[in-house]
């Protein structure tokens, strides 16, 4: 990699947040910032969190269906109803 | 692999936002739970305490939908919405979402597909930002938000403690 090219990385990094330049007369060293990097994956881990629990209530939701559908088809002639009665018919897989 | 369960989370670029999770179920099924009001209202309830007392969606082409969430105990609501641009049953949605709590400014295009394999359906969303300043909003507003659910479980855990003694 070329030192432009570097140079180029490096200034994406710092507009980011992700590191950090002092100065030390000719020299520019850097510091790597975790914390933004650690926010952000905390972030994704919360995001990722609170959508698993709501499929966890779907997967549940679904095989709730699938039973109903099943206990239809064989039990009885009825339709589908919105009554909610599935609860006490739900069967475990 | 079509594995149920386990929700992967990643971020193919920086304004957008992917997730990938399968559900043992056939697609129709699922796209139904998506999409049915009297199904959506029943798992799409966000953590505990919360209910949705208004769920309503018009699947179509320009239709809109309308979710407002309520926290029983505390009385505070959430609002989303937005117009559907593509509806492709059971295969595939886009919509548009834009929270009416100013969550964030400006509007998200989310894009769902259904894909079934051997009785099992994997759902893949993208929600596209417009911009960064409104990704950075969401990820402020996110960390809030984990940090006050954080301070009411605590809340309710010294209330608890209190109890006891």
């Amino acid at each position: 990699m070329s030192q432009p090219a570097i140079s180029k990385h490096l200034k994406v990094l710092e507009r980011a947040g992700l590191v950090s330049a002092a100065r030390d007369a000719q020299r520019r060293p850097r510091r790597l910032e975790a914390k933004p990097l650690g926010d952000a994956s905390e972030w994704l881990e919360g995001y990722r969190a609170r959508w698993e629990a709501q499929f966890q209530r779907l997967d549940a939701l679904l095989s709730e269906l699938q039973a109903r559908k099943t206990n239809t088809h064989t039990k009885t002639k009825r339709g589908p109803t919105k009554r909610g009665r599935t609860k006490s018919r739900r069967r475990l897989p | 692999m079509t594995k149920a369960g386990a929700l992967v989370v990643t971020t193919p670029s920086d304004r957008e936002i992917l997730m990938t999770r399968v559900f043992g179920a056939p697609r129709q099924l699922v796209f139904d739970a998506f999409t049915k009001p009297d199904l959506v209202r029943r798992w799409l309830l966000g953590p505990d305490g919360w209910t949705m007392p208004v769920c309503e969606i018009d699947l179509r082409v320009g239709g809109r939908y309308r979710y407002v969430w309520r926290n029983e105990k505390s009385g505070k609501e959430m609002a989303t919405g937005g117009v559907f641009r593509d509806v492709a049953a059971p295969a595939r949605l886009v919509n548009t979402e834009k929270f009416e709590d100013p969550w964030y400014p400006g509007e998200a295009i989310v894009t769902t597909t259904f894909e079934e394999e051997r009785g099992r359906t994997t759902v893949r969303q993208s929600m596209r930002l417009e911009s960064r300043e409104i990704r950075d909003g969401i990820l402020k507003s996110g960390m809030e938000s984990g940090v006050e659910r954080s301070y009411e479980r605590l809340e309710e855990e010294l209330a608890a403690q209190e109890a006891k003694r």
